[in-house]
């Protein structure tokens, strides 16, 4: 009972100490929407393939924790000095021969089977056909941010890749090389597949076939630096139309919309232009996002807020505010070019 | 003659006038070259890392108690990530393990001293140099003047972030003189200890009658002399990239990012079980002691251990499933891995052997031991699904790992370093620790531990990666996160407990008596402390449990060994 009261008071301190310390930018309510990663509930070829073998293996695993977890525990039970102990040392046993063949030769046996079905796995996951309809994507780690390129598509997008739902029948799955524009990182969407690495000097590929409709959530998993926690994605799985649509619209130029005309004129008189690529402008610059369609997109900074025009005018003023360590400077704006510029950019669609 | 043995013996029996001067006293731990006393100043430095790379740790887990917060910033989070993980590896893990084996070995084999004892005491002043380094780092890693600047890279520190162009200032070179100077410590060390080991045992111990902890300390030296140089020339190399423009694993010169990791992982692996050897070496000694039973399988849990160290040697790249390797190098690291649970699994049994039948008494050695079996097991099983490769590519670098590797380091390491303590306090001081604030430690670091780590397992299935400052809201993983953050506070309060219990007994403990457990190593027929030359006259054995024949003449262990 004191104990109870003694964590609910604790819990309570961290929480108010939590709303005082936090800064959650919309995004705490925009994914509690979406289910957690859990890669027990696998919606690709690969991860499902993966959750099959960890089932059987948790099957093993939890049957010898089962056995040596009682044998351990009827031991220490059943062989306790007792009060009423005459002090004599009990029978001394050296060895046996027997006993040590048996549990050297089962535990051989399940691991031997193990590795079998480990191995099948691994082939199987790592060898994936490549159907006509397969998507290719290109996705390049920054610090701190993802690049996706459709190479076949001519679009380039950020921290958000938009692939096909593939059906068994008629499947179109998506085809990812990785690579590195600075340090290591890791692609990994836990209901989609497995980590792989994006490695400097380095290219790896692997494959993802979604067969649900969704968003899912994945990150960064190799250490990369200063804000490797920020460094998020999402995986948006649309009905195969819906993704057409999407590419189309991609495709298209941005909008020339006359009244914005003024913040599109601080865009390209300023350092945006050295890092950033809009399309149809001056600013090809590689560093950071395309921001071409910028507003297609539901966040901002790799996953640390919502999109809104509100947050873009925090991030544009200093982004060290919602991203600490985030390799763009701030831009020292006059509050009327900042308007402006907002306002340009939430065109941008 | 300075130094000569009977000058030594001469400054020992000085040293026991309380009235020498503190500073003369203290001139005397500096200049020693006891293995005893070295011993014991590894395993106090390492105590005191032990208390500091903790309070890293809670700092880190206070940070993580809710999502989003924002109460350290991020480098200053990844700062403590990588000095909390180097210390707990390089100045805690190692130093205490080795200082028990520095304090213990002789004194098993019935020696007056290492082989080398001068030797001894550069390593140990290398390590502490070294040690310190990593500290200083804080003020030096941007120059002088920097402050607050230590290594961000993480104790694996994957190149090519290690480089100038991603690790500016100095905090990474730190880092690697820090790493480089222990482990040359650390090597000469080893060397010592096989030398002695092969050199010194007394008359009638053959390599079959030593304590299986003397054959582990044998094992885990052989493997710091194979798995230390690699790490050492890896940290010479990425020296060489950062001042003279080498480009080992500089990848915008055309380095190898995956290079580093190869050099790391050979020296990494292998490392656990440099580790977690002198923990079942700690374990063969106490449980048996406590069961009142000879060790079931001597040659078995032997061979077992030489077995490990072997295959430890060929699995390296288990760290490294995700990296894109093909299938082949996947399916070989896979199944070498798995090898590993089959001598891991023998000790188990054989443990388990050895308390069967037996009459065991739970004294807080024991205590300790017996958590160690059940949490190690744990270790075992959640290792072996990091082998599974495929399962792996979704594990790897989350908080499931990083759950698996605290069952290793303190489930099975911290538990068996405190029943050493525990089991050994006496022998070093001479006075017995409580028992009563050993439950009490014992009780509420289990419960913290367990609080803290078994959570994690589940923050990792639920995609939760490691190394990340925060994480965000609605993600299904608060709760388990606001859990192993309060089993911190259980754990802290038991490591409080044991060091109010190490102060008082220091003052005011119950005198020990040279063999309070009942024990049968040849260091427990010696007093309590021992000399400074160990045994008056050096002793000769019949078997490997020596103080077991004297004390039952009537049925000796050499009839049957
Ligand atoms: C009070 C007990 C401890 C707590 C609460 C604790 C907590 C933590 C935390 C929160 C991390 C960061 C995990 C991540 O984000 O990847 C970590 C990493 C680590 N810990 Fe501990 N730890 C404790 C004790 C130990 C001990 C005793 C050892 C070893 C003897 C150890 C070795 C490590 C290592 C090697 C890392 C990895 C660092 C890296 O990834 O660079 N820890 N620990
Ligand atoms: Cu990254």
């Amino acid at each position: 009972m004191m104990m109870k009261r003694w964590l609910l008071g604790i819990a309570a301190m961290l929480a108010a100490a939590s709303r005082a310390f936090a800064n959650d930018w919309g995004m705490g309510d925009a994914n509690s929407k979406i289910p957690p990663s859990s890669i027990f509930s696998p919606v690709s070829t690969p991860a499902s393939d993966i959750n099959t073998l960890a089932f059987f293996t948790l099957a093993i695993t939890g049957t010898i924790f089962l056995i040596v977890g009682s044998l351990i525990v009827y031991s220490v039970v059943r062989f306790r000095a007792r009060s009423d102990d005459d002090g004599r040392e009990p029978p001394q046993v050296y060895g046996s021969n027997p006993i040590e063949f048996a549990w050297t030769t089962v535990p051989a046996i399940i691991v031997f089977v193990l590795i079998l079905i480990t191995a099948r796995t691994i082939y199987t996951v790592q060898a994936a056909p490549r159907p006509p309809g397969a998507i290719n994507v290109r996705v390049i780690g920054h610090q701190w941010w993802w690049e996706f390129q459709y190479p076949d598509l001519g679009i380039v997008t950020a921290n958000e890749l938009h692939v096909p739902q593939s059906d068994p029948a008629n499947p179109t799955p998506t085809f990812i090389v990785l690579e590195s524009a600075d340090v290591a990182h890791s692609f990994w969407v836990p209901r989609l597949a497995g980590k792989t690495d994006a490695i400097p000097n380095h290219r790896n590929t692997m494959w993802i076939d979604p067969h649900e409709v969704g968003t899912f959530l994945g990150q960064c998993a190799e250490f990369c630096g200063t804000e490797h926690a920020m460094m998020l994605l999402r995986v948006i799985v649309e009905p195969r139309g819906d993704f057409q649509r999407w590419a189309e619209a991609e495709k298209q130029a941005p909008v020339q919309d006359a009244s914005v005309a003024r913040g599109r004129a601080v865009f390209e008189s300023t350092a945006c232009v050295n890092c950033h690529a809009i399309r149809g402008t001056a600013a090809n610059g590689t560093f950071g996002p395309d921001l071409t369609h910028l507003m297609s997109r539901e966040t901002l900074g790799a996953g640390v807020a919502i999109n809104t025009p509100e947050h873009l005018k925090i991030w544009v003023h200093d982004p060290a505010e919602m991203k600490p360590g985030a390799l763009m400077p701030a831009m020292n704006l006059e509050p009327k070019d900042l308007d402006g510029l907002v306002a340009y950019l939430a065109t941008l669609r | 003659m300075a130094g000569s043995i009977e000058h030594r013996i001469a400054l020992s029996a000085e040293s026991d006038h309380a009235s020498l001067p503190i500073l003369g006293r203290a001139h005397e731990w500096v200049v020693t070259v006891d293995h005893k006393r070295l011993g014991l100043m590894y395993i106090g430095g390492g105590l005191v890392f032990f208390l500091i790379a903790g309070l890293q740790a809670a700092t880190m887990r206070l940070q993580l108690a809710i999502p989003n917060a924002g109460i350290i910033a991020p480098q200053v989070f990844n700062r403590l990530l990588t000095v909390h993980g180097t210390a707990m590896v390089f100045l805690v893990g190692m130093p205490i393990l080795t200082g028990f084996l520095n304090y213990l070995v002789p004194l098993m084999i019935g020696a007056r001293d290492l082989a080398f004892p001068r030797l001894n005491a550069f390593g140990f002043w290398l390590w502490l140099f070294g040690s310190l380094l990593l500290y200083f780092s804080y003020i030096g890693g941007d120059g002088l003047y920097g402050a607050g600047s230590a290594p961000d890279v993480g104790w694996f520190a994957y190149a090519p972030l290690t480089e100038r162009a991603f690790s500016r200032g100095n905090s990474t070179d730190y880092w690697i003189l820090s790493i480089l100077l222990t482990s040359v410590g650390s090597t000469a060390t080893a060397i010592n200890l096989l030398t002695s080991i092969f050199c010194m045992r007394c008359e009638g111990m053959t390599l079959r009658k030593m304590p299986v902890l003397v054959w582990l300390a044998a094992v885990v030296s052989f493997l710091m002399c194979v798995v230390l140089p690699p790490l050492s020339a890896a940290q010479a190399m990425l020296l060489l990239d950062r001042f003279l423009g080498a480009h080992f694993f500089d990848t915008q010169a055309g380095g190898s990012a995956i290079l580093w990791q190869h050099f790391f992982w050979i020296f990494g692996h292998p490392e656990v079980y440099v580790l977690v050897l002198p923990a079942f070496a700690f374990a063969n000694e106490i449980i048996p002691v406590f069961s009142r039973k000879v060790i079931f399988g001597y040659s078995v849990m032997v061979a077992a251990s030489c077995a490990l160290a072997f295959i430890s040697l060929g699995v390296w790249a288990h760290h490294m499933f995700s990296v894109g390797m093909a299938p082949a190098g996947n399916a070989f690291f896979a199944a070498s891995t798995m090898l590993v649970s089959i001598p891991t699994g023998i000790k188990i049994f054989n443990w388990i052997g050895t308390m069967w039948g037996g009459k065991i008494r739970f004294r807080i050695p024991m205590m300790f031991s017996v958590g160690f079996l059940a949490q190690f097991l744990i270790a075992g099983l959640t290792g072996i699904m990091l082998a599974v490769a495929p399962f792996d590519w979704q594990l790897t670098d989350t908080y499931f790992v990083v759950a698996h590797f605290h069952y290793v380091l303190i489930g099975a390491i911290v538990f068996m370093i405190f029943a050493a303590i525990y089991y050994w306090f006496p022998k070093a001081t001479g006075k017995m620790l409580g028992e009563r604030l050993g439950k009490w430690h014992f009780w509420l670091f289990l419960i913290g531990f367990h609080m803290t780590f078994d959570t994690l397992h589940f923050a990792g299935l639920r995609g939760m990666p490691r190394r990340i400052y925060t994480y965000q809201p609605g993600r299904g993983l608060d709760t388990i996160n606001l859990i192993a953050s309060i089993g911190v506070i259980f754990q802290a309060a038991g490591i409080l407990m044991f060091l109010i219990n190490v102060i008082r007994s220091l003052r005011s403990g119950k005198p020990a008596g040279d063999d309070p457990w009942d024990a049968w190593t040849l260091e427990w027929s010696t007093s309590s402390p021992p000399p400074e030359y160990n045994f008056a006259e050096l002793p000769v054995v019949r078997s490997r449990r020596p103080l077991w024949d004297l004390k039952h003449p009537e049925d000796p262990d050499w009839k049957y060994e």
